[in-house]
């Protein structure tokens, strides 16, 4: 056993309204930049659709993720030596118009116009080459609440075995928002893509990133990765993707996009997982069973011998402790209503979700409409949105457990609603639904009352424990120079790099099991 | 240190593997991660808001780096809410947080700018040795020049100027109006000021004192549901969001609750885990949809149908098959349904009158004070006639009756008033009821239980119980006989029932059924937690008092207004100003004059834009079979103008004189006060030496001159109508496609065969961004943004009061608003000295709402003095009229200074006074006072923001506890009841601005409001009136489901009925180029976008980026199909108003038949040439026209009448046809090309004539 501390995000996708608001905070921090404009690293898609890049989930046409291939798990694209024989062929890379040509306006246009023959507008300019675009023709959520033709958001691969065009009707419309950023996953296939080893996982809190300085912007890991969360700096040449927010996380506070999620659909936790296991279990054969492997890599952060194992392995107390009360382990491995995102890719994503409840179908009949014992909640089996899309989208085309999910939250209000309604418990809908009254209650603090503190559960990093000399830190924080990542050199400097010694002596007490005498 | 030293070390790299090798652990430096640590890091956060027109009132970290902004995000600090709630945090939306792109962007305004042409021709006049006021007048008085500069309106061509000349030139245009035209030429509009209060009051205390008049907003937005004035004698008042969380059971109709109310919406996705049922009425699959259980599709605006069908079957079960106990008690304490009112004779039946009165009794029935506004109850205790306490008779001229305790007024004995007579009726008459469902009857008569009596007249009449009344009303059938009665649900024939609303709406009736029956099982078990969230989708129309008047009726049949988690939940701009007595004496500048000068929005902008020169709807054709319609023949204008002369609503201008020039008259012919002045305006009346300004609208006399923008756009925004504004205010190029000739039929104003145009001498914007109002400018100023300066927000969708603050010093050359509006002040009291001096204003005010001229004009019946009904009185037949004493060249000393009205007056709020000289005292203390010399010497200085802010704070009793005390004493005195313990536990509370900047506080429990503050429930409306029994602000006290007005008769809304929506007729003779290709014609909806918050915002790159990147118009995939048309093609939507081009949106998810363009998108980005206007096409308004309606201009009657954005008529705009065709990509034409005196000339579209 190896434990390894991850840090990990539930998002909520019953309660997601679509707003945005995560990408736009992430943007104004992150991306708001030049060769960066396009670069979305958290977006929100309207489903069913194409989504940001086009097509992003087709891996028939993007290879990205894992595939197995005699019992082993390899590079869907390719590993990383024939990738290095091909290395200046890379067919499977998205051009700038499957993700859209950024633009901006040519607002100076409105004060400075000299007498024109009509009103002023500022017309769409693009921000590659500056021209003047006569029509712009797709951006990063160009389908939003259902925009566009059914026939085209129908290439949505989620669709697969469903019969859909019923599904293009007006009456039978139905839609979920699904927000999206790097998986941070246990087995990401980035990493494992770049020829440079310039991406890593963090081993105190799984974040992956792309050494800035390390990047040869050879772009496997835009192609590798399934998720398609990795994009390409165009000014810079570099890769960048969503850093989880480290420089907030490390400090203990959520990755902005959650922060900011007004909806409150987002929680960020810590789990506990067992490292050696991630070759076996990403390399399940059946993708079906791909949700199920994950779920068996967690680990319990009750169990003393994980407790026990976690401390030999470093990780600090207050992280076993954040483990143990990760609302990520509440939802995911306790009441299993959050599902990761397409398992079947075999990254081992470490954002999970939600299932979506829906409105009833029109086709049923109102007044006869099956309920739950409160008789007015309806049943899981009469919404909208049909399951096996859920089903493609969560757990790679295994329905019950979106059913098991959906059945949970109908439960947990069906129960709920006897409290607050009639005075009394009723507990028949959660029995049915594998629930105890005491979990129906827990999940509705979590999901409804949603605190701050419980909705994110972070500790802060203790680089006191991986510094050297963190005194020394604390005083040459923030000297340094500009530009020390552009272009991998750093120049010779005035203050020096961080300080490794103070002059105080550092020697510690021995532990008790040396001789003190 | 290179990093070629890490490289160096790449082949020791991995210290070990894991997982069978698949996992590698590296030693590697990892210093470059300080990047974008970097990039997080920050030098300060500062708290502020966004002043935009919303309701959210979002609290946010502003990041300041360098000393610019970096970025924002949300607070997370709110006050907790109760255990077992949601927090508010965090609160904020995408707009929100895209608002810093604004400061630094080429859009941003940075230094005052002003049209090139104008100030050519002002510094030329300048040089000749002219003074500012005379070189305006040379300009204004000389044709050519006036139509140098406003013939190019819009069109560009703004130069770069300075504070000091563009004030001059402001400063000189109010001066040179006010001694010419009057000061009630000169108009300003700004949006709802809850947001950024003090930024609205600036521009609005600078108005008051000058006499010039602010528009309203609520009205003028369609955003005020009259309904509720009509039902409750409120302006609105709604649960805060966190009450959602309160309900057991959710109907969503009309607002788009994740669009719209952002930073909330988690409420009512958290509510549904506690077991909430959510219903969500909607034509489209909007985006509440997604979140309810079941989703009713409503054909847009028939809304009316489906509720009134709930409401049928919540009376047939829940009073008729059984009583609900709960329901029964509620009805008769707290509704209209148990009073009486009178059966007038109508053919061979009967039809209700009016209510009942104490004054119909021998003796008055003992009361002494304003019988005639007594209604009067059977009693089933004492089997007798009551007048029970708390109608509105009992609020002025008497104290302790003004309650809704159920007692017998006469003797304070408890009694138990009768909902029906149907047990121990004394007859059964027909009572005949008007229905507006096509092919059917005008009018449908069903027998009604009635008691008979003998009034003090000597006649006998019939009475009725509003509760029998209604139930016939609705179709149902009590065993009484007689016919149009339902045979039950299923029966098509008989309006109201779930089974004939089907044909209207298209929703089921198993749905119906299913959905009333379960609303109101759930308001009985739970007390009245049932909610309807309501709001735009449904209020923009015609008749939106119908809609909502049908939801506030199933909401008292179940007991739900007032309790906590259930209710009327109205949200489309309902802001909530919660310190508004503190405000309301700053902002009107009522510390120095009052009255100050109001104006109805929608009026002002109807008549002023020539938009009742269009008019396709008559008002007779709205009428009900039964009306008395002395007014027939009236066009909907005249009814206004009616209004106006009746005292009922504002006007302005006032006359067709100047106010200043009649005072001297009035003055030189003898007159020595205010009541002289009156008299001899009255005889001029008479005479008709003096009329009032509207009834010659279109005289040169009568324009607008000035008009100033702030905090708003007001063009590119709410201008429904918006090519008319184009033609007739500015004088601009503009797409009218008709030419108006429907107001010659006007039986009330003076037809001018040419309509004016070119109606401003002076149009003012004062923005950040260069928006179509700004296009449209003479000058625009440049404002701070809301991270540059201090100012309070309040909203009611949570109970805090939170700051703007100043993060970083305005950019480039922008000032903040308090500041632009002292600058003007200063100028205008200089050139004000040589050209104005002192003169004295006659203000025109209309009877007021909360005032005993509430009680001006009894028993719901129109005299008309010039009709020779009546005598004009002011005050009681005709407006007060007051007299006002403007010290102009003191303006600025007045503007900087609290003035000593609040020590000679008091402060008052909604009928409620007190004395506020320990405020004032301790604001001289806090604020300073003024040194400088002059008229405010030694008063408390309102000079900076923030002491105005401050000076808001101590005066309004939600943020100074003993101001609350003292407000609260006043109310109790008026109801009998004492209500401090409301507000006591806060007594000894100072919220002051610093302590808002530091955390957001929770307001303290006022009686300007009708909820309260505490720790047990949620804000909720109309919680005091059921729980501390203060009567609602109406005739009888109580809610009403039934209005007794003359007009509200004649058009039938004496009750709620459906009717459908208008046919505007906008959409028929279209050029041939248009219809003879592929076009659909589709009904015109505007819902509130996701991308913007009105026109903020769509125009910033980011919401930009993130949907279409500029205007779009989302129809079916159906209809796109019908006509070849797909997914991003341009497209025009044309109609009789103008044209406006955008990208089509085809979606699945938008129903047949309709097309929405999201709210306030404009032309200022993205948007070629229309081709059948030959125009810039247009903005969202550009193909609508508003109209008003007759029912919402009553005044002088109890909670009909007036008050600023209470009563008025609404700009409604949602019964409007387009016909949209396709536009081929090459087809697209841009219109970049320089201006040629030709196209100078053109200014109305090819083929329409001069007017």
């Amino acid at each position: 056993m190896k434990v390894r501390a991850q840090f990990a995000l539930v998002f909520n996708l019953d309660k997601c309204i679509g707003c945005h608001t995560c990408s736009v905070t992430c943007k104004n921090v992150w991306t708001n930049r030049k060769g960066m404009e396009y670069a979305w690293w958290n977006n929100v898609e309207s489903k069913p659709g194409i989504g940001f890049p086009k097509q992003w989930e087709n891996q028939d046409k993007w290879k990205g993720g894992w595939k197995v291939e005699n019992g082993k798990l390899e590079l869907r694209g390719g590993g990383r030596a024939s990738k290095l024989l091909n290395i200046f062929a890379n067919p499977d890379m998205p051009e700038i118009d499957d993700y859209y040509e950024p633009f901006t306006y040519n607002y100076a246009h409105l004060q400075s116009a000299k007498l024109s023959e009509a009103t002023p507008t500022a017309r769409p300019l693009s921000q590659i080459t500056g021209e003047t675009m006569d029509k712009i023709t797709w951006g990063p959520n160009w389908e939003d609440h259902l925009a566009g033709e059914f026939a085209a958001r129908a290439v949505d691969k989620n669709f697969d075995g469903i019969q859909k065009q019923m599904y293009a009707e007006f009456m039978n419309t139905f839609q979920t928002y699904l927000p999206r950023m790097c998986n941070h996953c246990l087995n990401p296939a980035c990493v494992a893509a770049c020829p440079s080893g310039s991406l890593y996982k963090r081993e105190e809190d799984g974040i992956v990133l792309v050494d800035q300085d390390k990047c040869r912007s050879w772009r496997m890991c835009v192609s590798a990765c399934p998720y398609k969360k990795i994009f390409y700096n165009w000014e810079s040449g570099k890769a960048e993707k969503c850093i989880g927010c480290y420089p907030r996380v490390e400090s203990g506070m959520p990755t902005l996009c959650s922060e900011s999620c007004v909806g409150r659909i987002r929680y960020n936790g810590v789990m506990l997982y067992d490292a050696d296991k991630i070759a076996e279990y990403a390399a399940t054969p059946d993708d079906k069973d791909m949700y199920q492997a994950q779920m068996n890599i967690f680990l319990d952060p009750n169990d003393p011998q994980v407790v026990e194992a976690a401390r030999t392995g470093g990780i600090p107390e207050s992280w076993i402790e954040a483990a143990q009360k990760s609302p990520i382990w509440k939802m995911v491995m306790d009441w299993r209503i959050a599902l990761p995102m397409h398992p079947e890719f075999r990254t081992l994503p470490m954002v999970w979700y939600v299932p979506p409840l829906s409105p009833v179908q029109s086709q049923i009949d109102q007044g006869n409409l099956p309920t739950g014992p409160d008789g007015v909640i309806p049943l899981r089996e009469t919404m909208r949105t049909p399951v096996r899309y859920l089903a493609n989208l969560l757990t790679a085309g295994d329905e019950k457990p979106v059913v098991d999910a959906l059945n949970k939250l109908i439960a947990m209000r069906s129960y709920q609603r006897s409290v607050h309604v009639e005075g009394k418990a009723e507990t028949a809908a959660l029995e049915a639904a594998g629930l105890t009254e005491q979990q129906a209650k827990d999940m509705y603090r979590l999901l409804a009352i949603a605190d701050y503190a419980d909705r994110f559960v972070i500790p802060t990093n203790h680089g006191e424990t991986r510094m050297e000399d963190p005194g020394g830190f604390q005083g040459q924080n923030g000297f340094s120079f500009g530009n020390d990542s552009a272009v991998g050199i750093s120049l010779l400097s005035l203050y020096p790099k961080r300080r490794k010694d103070t002059a105080e002596p550092k020697t510690q007490p021995e532990t008790a099991d040396k001789p003190y005498f | 240190m290179s990093h070629f030293l890490d490289r160096l070390r790449f082949f020791e790299k991995t210290q070990e593997t894991f997982s069978n090798n698949h996992g590698i652990v590296t030693n590697e430096d990892r210093d470059w991660e300080d990047v974008y640590r970097n990039r997080w890091r920050h030098d300060k956060v500062v708290r502020s808001t966004h002043g935009v027109n919303c309701t959210g009132g979002c609290s946010w970290k502003i990041f300041v780096k360098n000393g610019l902004v970096a970025f924002e995000m949300q607070q997370t600090d709110y006050p907790e809410t109760r255990p077992d709630m949601p927090n508010h945090e965090p609160r904020g939306c995408q707009r929100g947080a895209s608002f810093s792109w604004y400061l630094y962007s080429p859009h941003r305004i940075r230094h005052p700018l002003v049209r090139g042409r104008l100030v050519e021709l002002y510094r030329a006049e300048k040089k000749s040795g002219k003074d500012p006021v005379e070189a305006w007048e040379a300009i204004q008085k000389d044709e050519d020049k006036r139509k140098k500069y406003t013939a190019v309106r819009g069109l560009g061509g703004f130069v770069r100027t300075s504070w000091d000349e563009v004030s001059e030139i402001i400063a000189a245009a109010n001066v040179y109006t006010i001694k010419k035209y009057g000061p009630d030429r000169i108009f300003g509009f700004s949006p709802i000021p809850a947001m950024s209060m003090i930024s609205y009051a600036a521009g609005s205390r600078y108005l008051s004192l000058i006499g010039g008049a602010c528009g309203s907003f609520y009205d003028w937005y369609c955003d005020l549901p009259v309904s509720s004035p009509q039902v409750w004698g409120e302006q609105t008042d709604v649960p805060e969001s966190a009450d959602w969380f309160n309900s057991t059971y959710i109907i969503v109709c009309g607002s788009s609750i994740p669009t719209t109310r952002t930073p909330d919406a988690h409420f009512y996705t958290e509510v549904r885990y506690k077991g909430t049922k959510v219903v969500a009425m909607a034509p489209d699959y909007a985006e509440q949809v997604k979140f309810a259980d079941l989703w009713m599709q409503v054909k847009q605006g028939t809304d009316a149908a489906v509720f009134m069908a709930m409401g049928h079957v919540a009376i047939k079960e829940f009073y008729l098959q059984k009583r609900d106990p709960y329901f029964d008690d509620y009805a008769r304490k707290y509704t209209d349904l148990p009073m009486l009112v009178m059966l007038d004779k109508f053919e061979d039946c009967y039809i209700p009158g009016r209510y009942l009165r104490a004054s119909d009794f021998n003796g008055n029935m003992g009361e002494a004070n304003n019988p005639e506004w007594k209604t009067v109850v059977y009693d089933e205790l004492s089997k007798s006639y009551v007048a029970p306490n708390g109608s509105v008779g009992f609020r002025w001229g008497e104290e302790g009756k003004w309650n809704l305790l159920p007692k017998n007024s006469a003797t304070q004995a408890e009694i138990k008033a009768e909902l029906s007579s149907i047990e121990s009726r004394d007859n059964v008459v027909p009572v005949a009821f008007p229905h507006y469902a096509e092919d059917e009857d005008g009018m449908l008569a069903r027998n009604v239980p009635v008691r008979t009596l003998k009034l003090a007249d000597g006649r006998e009449m019939h009475v009725a119980s509003v509760f029998d009344l209604m139930v016939a009303q609705y179709g149902i059938d009590r065993g009484l006989g007689g016919g149009n009665v339902a045979t039950s649900y299923d029966d098509e024939s008989t309006p109201y029932t779930p089974a004939w609303q089907e044909k209207v709406t298209g929703v089921k009736r198993a749905d119906v059924i299913r959905t009333g029956r379960e609303f109101a099982d759930n308001a009985s078990k739970t007390c009245g937690k049932s909610m309807v969230i309501l709001g735009a989708a449904i209020n923009h129309w015609y008749h939106n008092d119908m809609s909502y008047r049908s939801i506030m009726n199933l909401l008292h049949l179940c007991g739900c207004v007032g309790q906590s988690g259930g209710g009327w939940a109205h949200y489309v701009g309902q802001e909530k100003l919660r310190p508004q007595a503190g405000w309301a004496p700053i902002a009107f500048a009522l510390d120095w004059h009052r009255p100050p000068r109001h104006m109805t929005s929608t009026t002002f902008w109807y008549f002023h834009t020539g938009q009742w020169r269009y008019e396709t709807i008559k008002a007779d054709e709205l009428m009900a079979p039964n009306a008395k319609a002395k007014y027939r023949g009236h066009t909907c204008a005249d009814y206004n103008v009616v209004a106006q002369r009746l005292g009922w609503l504002p006007s302005a201008p006032h006359f067709n004189k100047n106010p200043l020039d009649i005072v001297e008259e009035a003055t030189r012919t003898g007159a020595t006060d205010e009541a002289g002045i009156a008299e001899h305006m009255v005889d001029q009346l008479k005479s008709g030496e003096l009329s009032f300004a509207y009834e010659d609208i279109d005289n040169p006399s009568n324009w607008v001159r000035n008009l100033i923008v702030w905090r708003g756009n007001l063009i590119g925004c709410s201008s429904k109508g918006h090519e008319y504004f184009l033609k007739h205010l500015f004088g601009a190029q503009n797409g009218v496609m008709q030419e108006g000739t429907a107001g010659k039929e006007s039986k009330e104003i003076k037809w001018v065969e040419q309509g004016p145009t070119a109606k401003l001498d002076l149009m003012v914007d004062i923005n950040f961004r260069l928006n179509s109002t700004g296009a449209y400018s003479d000058i625009i100023l440049p404002t701070a943004t809301w991270y540059e300066k201090n100012d309070i927000n309040t909203t009611d969708m949570h109970p805090f009061i939170h700051p703007l603050s100043e993060a970083v010093k305005p950019g480039w050359e922008s000032k903040s608003d308090w500041k632009i509006f002292q600058i003007i002040a200063k100028r205008f009291s200089e050139l004000a000295a040589n050209h104005l001096g002192t003169r004295k204003d006659v203000v025109a005010l209309p009877m007021q709402h909360d005032s005993p001229f509430a009680l001006a004009q009894p028993l719901g019946e129109v005299k008309d003095w010039k009709r020779g009904e009546c005598e004009p009185i002011p005050g009681k037949t005709l407006p007060l009229l007051k007299v006002v004493e403007r010290d102009y060249p003191n303006t600025y000393h007045k503007f900087i200074a609290l003035g000593p009205l609040m020590k000679k007056l008091g402060n008052n709020i909604k009928g409620v006074d007190w004395n506020t000289d320990d405020e004032y005292e301790h604001l001289k203390h806090h604020n300073g006072t003024i040194s400088e010399e002059g008229v405010s010497k030694g008063m408390p200085s309102l000079t900076d923001d923030i002491h105005a802010c401050d000076a808001v704070m101590r005066m309004a009793p939600e943020t100074c506890g003993e101001v609350a005390h003292k407000a609260w004493k006043a109310m109790g005195k008026k109801t009998g009841i004492d209500h401090n313990h409301l507000c006591d536990s806060r007594r000894d509370e100072i919220i002051t601005f610093k302590d808002i900047v530091a955390q957001p506080r929770k307001i303290i429990t006022a009686p300007t409001w009708s909820g309260i503050e505490s720790h047990e429930v949620s804000y909720n409306a109309g919680y005091t009136n059921i729980h501390e029994h203060i009567p609602f602000r109406t005739l009888t006290g109580r809610a009403h489901f039934y209005l007794d007005h003359e007009w509200i008769r004649d058009f039938g809304e004496s009750f709620c009925v459906y009717k459908p929506p208008l046919d505007m007729k906008s959409h028929y003779n279209m050029p041939a180029k248009v219809t003879g290709k592929p076009h659909l014609v589709l009904n015109w909806i505007t819902p509130h976008s996701k991308w913007g918050i009105h026109s903020t915002y769509q125009d910033n790159l980011r919401m930009l980026t993130l949907f279409r990147g500029g205007p779009y118009v989302w129809i079916s995939e159906d209809d796109a199909k019908s006509v070849g048309l797909k997914d991003n093609d341009w497209v025009e939507a044309v109609n009789a108003n103008g044209a406006t081009v955008a990208r089509t949106v085809v979606s699945q998810r938008v129903p047949r038949g309709m097309a929405i363009m999201y709210h306030a998108q404009e032309k200022n980005v993205n948007v070629p040439g229309s081709p059948t206007t030959g125009k810039r096409g247009g903005v969202l308004n550009s193909v609508t026209r508003t109209v008003i309606k007759p029912t919402h201009m009553i005044g002088g009657y109890a909670q009909l009448s007036y008050a600023f954005n209470y009563m008025g008529p609404v700009g409604s705009n949602r019964d409007e046809y387009v016909v949209l065709h396709k536009i081929d990509d090459r087809d697209v034409d841009w219109l970049e090309r320089p201006l040629t005196p030709e196209r100078e000339a053109a200014i109305n579209p090819p083929g329409v004539g001069p007017r």
